[in-house]
């Protein structure tokens, strides 16, 4: 039995006041999520995640297709006790504390008292909000709040935890312990469909990955098999380089781009060949410190350049 | 019925937190401010006047608590997206916006037992610092407990002013609610003139539709005894357990109307 399944899911909503027209937010989505998977739910911002997430949590109705999850149709009260969830931006009752919230969640759970006095301090911990647990959430930077979001949408252990844009507001100590988080949940069992617009937390977390552009199911598989992640040139930063050192190099065309970032400072971009290296330890035999060397890799935002590059067609649906 | 309870003191606990209550102490301090005053202006017709306020207050504290927090309590859900945290839980929609109704009837309910404590201690208060010969001259006792039967009355139109307050809010901004809230009220405590519209004017379109909103907008009137109350004219039981039954069917349409249309709503 699949984790999520979804057969030709549409949404489409009425824009327009005067004349209204249906603008179609999802287009026949079909996927399959396999059980104990870490699934990236990639696309640009506006490519239908969000849509549907709020979907598959049944926070709005489909146009026509249908969702299942864990085989049940969506909105299954049984489902639910099963899964959780993590809202974009999540935002929470302000005059509640961290503690004051999930142990109300725990209620809607019908967790006993203690049960939800335990799990409740047991999260907190685990996303790292410490004291302010006892603050109302009306005092929470967003990061906070992002974390109390991840610790309410993972309170019933489920056995499939539907998050959107994770990362989203925090820094990058919080966003490597969310990453943490997730490969423990996946550890656990617990299927992760995350939703992300940053291809970098879906190559360091997912088995597999969809990517969805206007609305649109444009791929799905293993990451590795959809972009090929070949360096396609390198990045140099150097110091204490001069003038004359760096005129040679590009007369040379062993650079493409110099950009001057402070006094001797400069970025450079390198093609691919000549290797970096030796562009590298010429320079350094000319007077110049290395800084940093980077490969440039395609992006995610490349690939859907590429994949949605030429289509014309519109999102919105003429009436008869 | 677990979790319409559980949704239910939340709402208990936003409005406290909210500092909604703080209307009790203007209530009391309003009602101990007044029966000082009347007493140094009046004789013999102080207690009438204190009951007469007393119930009026605990009716507009309540409407303005029913109208002003139930426009928003679904509103303030959506707007704020705290609803989508909240509805993936293991809930039903309907279970979710009982809860709400509940969690301000609740309100309300409290809120109205504490004024109506307020009420008789200052008439006790005022009772036992009277001469004979003047309580001699009331129609009724300062502490009468017919007034029980007027609050009854008040208690069941707040639950009718929540219950479409809500109904409003599921679908509508909180502007657009508390006018068409309020304008229900209003029209609802002129029915009576409704009826005999067709009897005043020519047109029998205009009392077609007069008879209409007649049917159609509950009948706040009935629920208003608070004048016989006060001048001790009886009200009897059948009148009170009709216009009960009334009330409650009339919050139960209007609750199943509410569900109906939250039940199908997109939450964008």
């Amino acid at each position: 039995m699949d984790a999520i399944r979804t057969e030709a899911l549409t949404k489409h909503y009425t824009v327009g006041f005067w004349r209204p027209r249906p603008y179609v937010a999802l287009d026949s989505l079909t996927l399959q999520v396999g059980q104990g998977e870490v699934f990236g739910f990639l696309g640009p911002n506006g490519a239908g995640k969000t849509t549907t997430l709020k979907l598959l949590m049944q926070l709005i109705y489909p146009t026509s297709g249908h969702a299942e999850i864990l085989g049940k149709p969506v909105g299954d009260v049984g489902v639910k006790r099963r899964t959780g969830y993590l809202p974009e931006q999540p935002y929470f009752y302000d005059y509640l504390t961290a503690e004051e919230l999930l142990a109300y969640f725990g209620a809607l759970f019908g967790f006993t008292a203690g049960e939800r006095r335990r799990r409740a301090a047991a999260l907190l911990d685990e996303v790292g909000i410490g004291k302010e647990r006892r603050l109302p959430l009306r005092k929470f930077s967003k990061g906070m709040l992002q974390r109390v979001g991840i610790a309410q949408a993972i309170l019933n252990e489920p056995d499939i935890v539907f998050l959107d844009e994770p990362m989203s507001g925090l820094d990058p100590l919080g966003r490597r312990e969310i990453r943490q988080l997730i490969l423990r949940l996946r550890d656990r069992g617990c299927t992760v469909f995350f939703s992300s617009h940053v291809l970098a937390d879906a190559e360091t977390l997912c088995s597999r990955v969809a990517i969805l552009a206007k609305g649109r199911l444009v791929t799905a598989g293993r990451l590795s098999d959809m972009v090929a992640f070949d360096v396609r040139g390198w990045e140099l930063v150097v110091s204490g380089l001069t003038e004359a050192a760096l005129k040679e190099t590009q007369a040379r065309g062993h650079v493409t781009s110099a950009t001057r970032v402070a006094e001797g400072r400069y970025a450079l971009e390198l093609p691919l060949t000549p290797p970096p290296e030796e562009t590298t330890a010429a320079l350094i035999a000319r007077g110049a410190a290395l800084v940093s060397l980077t490969p440039v890799r395609d992006t995610l935002e490349d690939f859907f350049v590429r994949q949605v590059s030429g289509a014309t067609d519109s999102r919105f649906r003429e009436t008869a | 019925m677990r979790v319409i309870g559980h949704v239910a003191v939340n709402v208990f606990k936003e409005s406290v937190r909210d500092k909604i209550l703080y209307n009790l102490v203007v209530f009391a301090v309003l009602l101990i401010s007044a029966s000082y005053l009347i007493g140094e202006l009046t004789a013999g017709q102080d207690v009438k006047i204190i009951k007469d306020l007393g119930l009026a207050s605990i009716s507009i504290f309540g409407l303005l608590i029913a109208i002003f927090i139930g426009i928003g309590l679904v509103w303030k859900e959506v707007e704020k997206r705290s609803i989508y945290t909240l509805l993936p839980k293991p809930m039903r929609r309907q279970e979710f916006l009982l809860g709400k109704y509940f969690g301000l009837v609740l309100t309300l309910v409290i809120n109205v037992a504490v004024m109506t404590l307020a009420l008789y201690a200052v008439l006790a208060y005022m009772q036992a610092a009277t001469p004979e010969n003047i309580r001699a001259s009331w129609p009724a006792p300062a502490t009468d407990p017919a007034m029980l039967k007027a609050i009854a009355l008040i208690v069941l139109e707040l639950l009718l002013v929540t219950a479409i307050a809500l109904f409003f809010s599921t679908f509508s901004s909180p502007f657009l609610s508390a006018m068409m809230t309020v304008a229900v009220w209003v029209i609802g405590h002129f029915n009576e003139d409704l009826r005999n519209y067709g009897a005043t004017i020519a047109s029998p379109v205009a009392a077609t539709i007069a008879k209409g909103i007649y049917y159609f907008v509950p009948n706040f009137a009935a629920f208003d005894v608070k004048l016989q109350v006060v001048h001790a004219q009886p009200i009897p039981l059948r009148y009170l357990a009709l216009t009960s039954f009334y009330g409650v069917t009339y919050v139960a349409f209007v609750l199943l109307a509410a569900v109906v249309i939250f039940s199908k709503r997109d939450f964008k």
